[in-house]
């Protein structure tokens, strides 16, 4: 299980249960997002709490669940991002298109 | 001076990439002389690692499992080198990431990513394939 997920009122909550986010698995991450998509669920958080490592194809998933989630006039938002993560999402300068929160509460209640 | 030489081969198939970003790390943390941040050195290991090893199964090796990655890394005179071994027909690095990528490109970050962390980077044509050859400078 690559991803845990939490319904909540405001927007459904993924949280991803791996430590490293990569081409092995990222495929998994987009077609969990694409699942929600397709139920009329267009408000995501994903908390990255647990991950310590995200590559390029991990970067390329939440892009385009940001994009499909945009696209549905939904919104897709980011939690948790560990220093080294959060580097990441700086040098490919992603971090000007997520919002991104320290937490999974406070990225909810941004919903409402 | 430290002199290190660790040569991998495994099936091209992503699932080694989690075991050889690890080796990677692993590495940085015996880097005794090593001045700079450790941790973020082990990272940025790790994540080159990463991408240079997915462009070659996915890319070069066209995703075929049947053939082999071959990863060689070495620490000599103050020099990281990271040699990755392909048995495809290669692929246009230049495509891969020379130019700017889109802000919201779901692809092409690799190479990018693999450019600004390292300080060489060199794609050549070899015995029954190409290498990728990335050096860090560890002063």
């Amino acid at each position: 299980m690559i991803v845990q997920i939490d319904e909540r009122e405001a927007a459904v909550l993924i949280n991803v249960k791996e430590e490293r986010l990569d081409a092995h698995n990222s495929g998994e991450l987009k077609t969990q997002m694409l699942n929600l998509f397709e139920e009329g669920k267009n408000n995501l958080v994903v908390n990255l709490e647990e991950v310590r490592f995200v590559d390029s194809s991990g970067l390329g998933a939440l892009v385009s669940g940001f994009k499909n989630a945009s696209a549905r006039n939904g919104s897709l938002k980011l939690c948790g991002l560990q220093p080294q993560v959060k580097s990441m999402f700086e040098l490919t300068r992603l971090h000007r298109v997520f919002e991104i929160y320290p937490n999974a509460d406070e990225a909810l209640a941004s919903f409402e | 001076m430290e002199r290190l030489k660790i040569d991998i081969r495994v099936p091209n198939q992503t699932r080694y990439l989690g075991l050889i970003g690890r080796i990677g790390e692993d590495i940085a943390h015996t880097l005794r002389s090593y001045r700079g941040d450790r941790e973020e050195l082990a990272y940025h290991i790790n994540l080159v690692l990463t991408e240079a090893i997915t462009n070659a199964i996915r890319h070069a090796n066209e995703d075929d499992p049947e053939k082999e990655i071959r990863v060689c890394i070495g620490v000599k005179n103050d020099r990281l080198i990271i040699r990755v071994y392909d048995q495809g027909s290669g692929f246009d690095l230049t495509a891969l990431g020379n130019h700017e990528f889109r802000r919201l490109d779901e692809h092409g970050r690799g190479v990018y990513i693999i450019r600004s962390l390292m300080d060489e980077v060199d794609y050549q044509q070899h015995e029954d394939g190409y290498v990728l050859e990335m050096i860090k400078h560890l002063r």
